[in-house]
């Protein structure tokens, strides 16, 4: 039914762009105004769940399939701890950037948009994850009551 | 007066509080139970939040020529809090999801009605099969 | 908003509820900001505006879409909620006063992180350096729970019936 509306269809196609390079911005631009990896992962999983609605669920799963979601979900977490173990080998304690370049400032720099992208993958993976599942599950019900 | 234009951010946050207890307490919907869980976790929030307020103070975003910042370490922790809640909150719905297919209801007296009859007829199956020989 | 979370105790209609929650929610998040908090608002409305309204829909469509009407609660939860209600209000004239800068809270560790969080690690803003630096272990933790909470969601609900149909439509699926 909402696909067939052109007026939602033909805004939404404008706003989409916008609302992705708005959480790339919010996910690196953390450092100096309000944002970070929590925001935009959550932006990241609305513009998803935004083309989901409009376009169908189907087309959806098309550009993200579940196993790629999957794969956003643990690598994010991987990323994050990954962080850590590589500070902890380059010989400082666990999580402790400023081991990770030669200048304190700059490893600290390095370590905090690492491990936010870390978390922004998390989130945005989690979000589009249960909203898929949520929608497999509506999916299934409707066919049985159909058949 | 001054006691209550102090202390008013802190009766707003019991009475929201105490909305959502009401709310988790009295109503038999495991949907509603949850919104009224999500109603007390906002509270808490607010809560954090309005502690970690100074007069006169702005936003902890360093800049030139600010001498006096808001709390920033209640942000951080309700920022991840929100975030934590609304995952926690979805693995809350699809439990309520799975409620439901199991009893086929979501309303915890009709389930609660529903174990008991079961336990019930199992107490009667084996007191028959102990009578019968 | 007080006058919103009395009406999502009131609404039957579930359907309403969910939308009512976003506005709650909405309205929360402006109350961060008029506190300062820029970064908890933004994360409030992206949240609870967005994705939450969305699940809670997806759920609906998933069990009933109205609250079974039943006899009145009666009057004991009240007097449980008024009672621990007037606890907390009691306990609320012992608080600082709203904005004082000289709260217990504000002696801790926050002075520290407010004076040398700009040279120790450098972000303009403080809040990404305590989430990410010196709270590093803590946000790590999150994420996990993040993470915990959206296998959970899969193994709930994600496998089951929509699997097992798969196998029972795919001919080859014994072989494999």
């Amino acid at each position: 039914m909402l696909s067939r509306t052109s007026i939602l269809r033909v805004v939404s196609k404008l706003l989409i762009p916008p609302i992705g390079l708005y959480a790339l911005y919010v996910q690196f631009h953390g450092d100096f105004g309000p944002g970070g990896g929590f925001q935009a992962g959550v932006i990241f999983a609305t513009v998803f769940i935004l083309y989901a609605l409009i376009f169908g669920v189907t087309n959806a799963r098309l550009v993200a399939p579940s196993w790629l979601t999957r794969a956003m979900l643990a690598s994010g977490v991987l990323l994050y701890a990954g962080v850590g173990v590589a500070s902890m080998l380059m010989g400082g304690d666990f999580l402790d950037y400023s081991q990770l370049a030669t200048d304190p400032i700059a490893g600290q720099h390095l370590g905090i948009t690492l491990i936010e992208f870390g978390v922004g993958i998390t989130v945005a993976g989690a979000m589009i994850t249960i909203f898929l599942i949520f929608d497999g599950r509506i999916r299934v019900d409707d066919d049985d009551e159909d058949g | 007066m001054e006691l209550i234009t102090g202390l008013f951010n802190y009766w707003v946050v019991v009475f929201l509080m105490m909305i959502g207890f009401y709310m988790v307490i009295s109503h038999h919907n495991l949907v509603k139970k949850i919104v009224g869980l999500n109603i007390f976790q906002v509270s808490v929030f607010v809560f954090y939040i309005s502690m970690s307020k100074i007069k006169g103070a702005t936003a902890p975003i360093l800049a030139d020529g600010i001498e006096v910042y808001s709390n920033p370490l209640p942000h951080v922790l309700i920022l991840t809090a929100i975030v934590v809640g609304v995952a926690t909150t979805a693995l809350g719905l699809a439990l309520t999801v799975r409620i439901k297919d199991a009893f086929g209801s979501i309303e915890d007296d009709e389930i609660e009605a529903m174990e008991i009859e079961e336990c019930v007829a199992e107490d009667v199956d084996a007191n028959g099969k102990e009578a019968s020989p | 908003m007080v006058v919103t979370a009395y009406a999502l105790v009131q609404i039957r209609s579930l359907f309403a509820v969910a939308m009512m929650s976003g506005i709650y929610s909405l309205l929360a998040a402006s109350l961060y900001l008029v506190m300062d908090a820029v970064d908890v608002a933004f994360t409030e409305a992206a949240v609870g505006a967005g994705i939450s309204t969305v699940l809670m829909l997806g759920t609906l469509a998933l069990t009933t879409r109205m609250e079974k009407v039943t006899h009145k609660p009666g009057l004991t939860p009240l007097l449980i909620v008024v009672a621990t209600g007037a606890l907390l209000i009691y306990a609320t004239f012992d608080m600082p006063p709203y904005g004082d800068p000289a709260a217990p809270i504000h002696n801790g560790v926050s002075a520290r992180f407010i004076e040398r969080s700009g040279e120790e690690v450098g972000p303009p803003n403080i809040v990404t350096s305590v989430l990410a630096s010196y709270r590093g272990y803590d946000t790590l933790g999150e994420v996990t729970v993040i993470f915990t909470a959206a296998v959970g969601v899969m193994a709930l609900i994600g496998r089951g019936r929509s699997r097992r149909r798969k196998k029972s439509d795919d001919p080859e699926a014994p072989n494999t």
